[in-house]
């Protein structure tokens, strides 16, 4: 290799911009193991031979045509997928070296671990207070200054509360949409998760509010390891670091976001980012 | 599977757009062209008029530049281009700049054959610059048809011709200097065929520069400042 190329190489760290982000997949502390796995709906396999390892504290996206098994997925990490009785899973699924399908493992404490924001929002009909506070209630908390407090920072995290605090004790439902996700986002980091699933979290929003959760993931990914599902590859290009792109249930390429969407290696990749799929 | 494997966007206008702003560069890489050529048989022919027919036509060479780039800045804005339609579109926008600055650099050796209409020529000179023109030459049309058939080879082939361009112009330097002292009456005249070969030799680095964009465009590798392409085509990565 010649001379410039090794000074080059040499000031790279120097000028590289931080906007592109994390970018070596390999040397990155891995959260979730995916080793593979299979996913059959009765008779239909939705996920063929999965093999991925999600990075901790990153945002990783899954985009991909509708259909493609990117949703399934993220429901594997929090046994979602559970809820339907048809589902049959084979192979492993490790969330810090641990089976998450193994017996000894109580689905509500994993979905505690790995909470997830789906894209309608969901609050519950009560105030906006009981709403954060419900999963800390479950976990027993009754201490009235504990719940203040952990409910001050989870809307503080969740970039609601400047919007809401002299009004917690309206319903929830009397927010406009944008919010009304933000404070499902304050609900699922209030128990602290190591991990929060985001399916499609701003599909229903309108841009100013898509923004919003866009900042918001920006600045949660300090704290929690997210996995996003998008239909936007836009989206997904702006708040990724790395990104998967899956067809017919199969994890075609799963790169650092920059090259996914500058220089893919797997021709469907490219078809796909380029809109010449369909 | 087949069915991602369409050469096409799903959009049609979307396709249109990329093939216009591909074929205007290669539209303005053949002003560029002709103007060089025009600027070296002014210059080789002593040819006032056609010098300053050069000198009028590198405003067209601009106003394309300037077409073109506002061209891609709307493709930018609203198709969003990612992967190779996002490679095509800044290797244009950088292409289009060499482009411009080698219609410039035509326009001053139009400029110095302007003003060396009527002067006693040296010929000997002469046979040097006209063989430096016609390297550089090749060298811009090599680089204009690795661009129009996305031709690494042809890229590599022709970016490593241009060592032998700076070569030609350094020998060209130091006889321009023996004349220069030897005969100090030839000075003015000799300054003159300098600025002109200076310019020549620039056409060909930034041939050159073009041909690094093909490579960036086809492989997605960016191949400036390192000497990658002495090995021949490199691996896209």
């Amino acid at each position: 290799m010649s001379m410039e190329m090794k000074n080059t190489q040499g000031v790279e760290s120097a000028v590289m911009p931080r906007s592109l982000g994390a970018n070596d997949l390999r040397a990155e502390d891995h959260c979730i193991k995916v080793r593979n796995l299979d996913l059959y709906y009765g008779g239909t396999q939705a996920l063929k031979d999965v093999n991925m390892d999600i990075a901790r504290k990153r945002v990783t996206a899954f985009i991909g045509p509708s259909g493609c098994g990117k949703s399934t997925l993220l429901r594997c990490f929090n046994r979602m997928n559970d809820l339907v009785s048809s589902v049959r899973i084979e192979g492993r699924i490790e969330l810090d070296g641990e089976d998450i399908n193994d017996k000894s493992v109580l689905v509500a404490q994993l979905r505690q671990r790995v909470g997830m924001v789906f894209q309608k929002p969901n609050p519950f009909p009560k105030s906006i207070y009981e709403n954060v506070a419900y999963g800390l209630r479950l976990q027993g908390v009754k201490s009235r200054r504990t719940l203040d407090d952990v409910i001050e920072k989870a809307l503080r995290g969740a970039a609601l509360w400047d919007e809401v605090k002299d009004r917690l004790h309206d319903n929830a439902l009397g927010l406009s949409g944008g919010q009304q996700q933000r404070l499902v986002i304050a609900r699922a980091i209030a128990v602290e998760p190591e991990v929060l699933l985001l399916d499609e979290p701003a599909s229903a929003l309108d841009p100013i509010s898509t923004l919003k959760i866009e900042e918001l993931i920006d600045e949660l990914k300090d704290k929690y390891t997210i996995v996003i599902v998008t239909h936007n590859m836009q989206q997904a290009a702006r708040v990724s670091d790395y990104t998967a792109f899956m067809y017919l249930g199969k994890l075609i390429e799963y790169d650092a976001t920059n090259r996914i969407f500058t220089n893919p290696s797997e021709k469907m990749t490219e078809d796909y980012v380029t809109g010449r799929y369909g | 599977m087949d069915n991602l494997n369409l050469g096409h966007h799903i959009s049609r206008r979307y396709n249109e757009e990329l093939e216009d702003v591909r074929s205007r560069v290669l539209a303005m890489g053949g002003l560029v062209e002709q103007q060089l050529l025009n600027a070296m048989d002014a210059l080789e022919n002593q040819d006032g008029s056609l010098a300053e027919q050069v000198i009028a036509n590198d405003l067209q060479v601009n106003a394309m530049e300037v077409a073109i780039d506002e061209e891609c800045n709307t493709i930018l804005a609203r198709r969003q281009p990612a992967a190779s339609d996002l490679r095509l579109i800044t290797a244009v926008i950088k292409t289009i700049t060499d482009l411009e600055r080698i219609g410039d650099e035509a326009e001053r050796i139009a400029r110095m054959a302007a003003d060396l209409v009527g002067e006693k020529r040296i010929t000997r000179l002469f046979t040097q610059v006209h063989h430096l023109g016609l390297h550089t030459r090749t060298m811009l049309r090599g680089s204009l048809d690795a661009f129009a058939h996305l031709d690494t080879e042809k890229a590599v082939q022709t970016w490593n011709e241009d060592r032998k361009v700076d070569r030609e112009y350094e020998a060209l330097l130091r006889e321009l200097m023996t004349y220069m002292m030897e005969d100090a009456d030839s000075i003015p005249y000799v300054l003159k065929t300098i600025f002109a070969a200076r310019a020549i030799e620039r056409i060909g680095d930034r041939a050159g520069n073009i041909c690094e964009y093909v490579i960036y465009l086809v492989k997605g590798k960016d191949v400036r400042h390192t000497r990658l392409l002495e090995d021949g085509v490199p691996d896209g990565d």
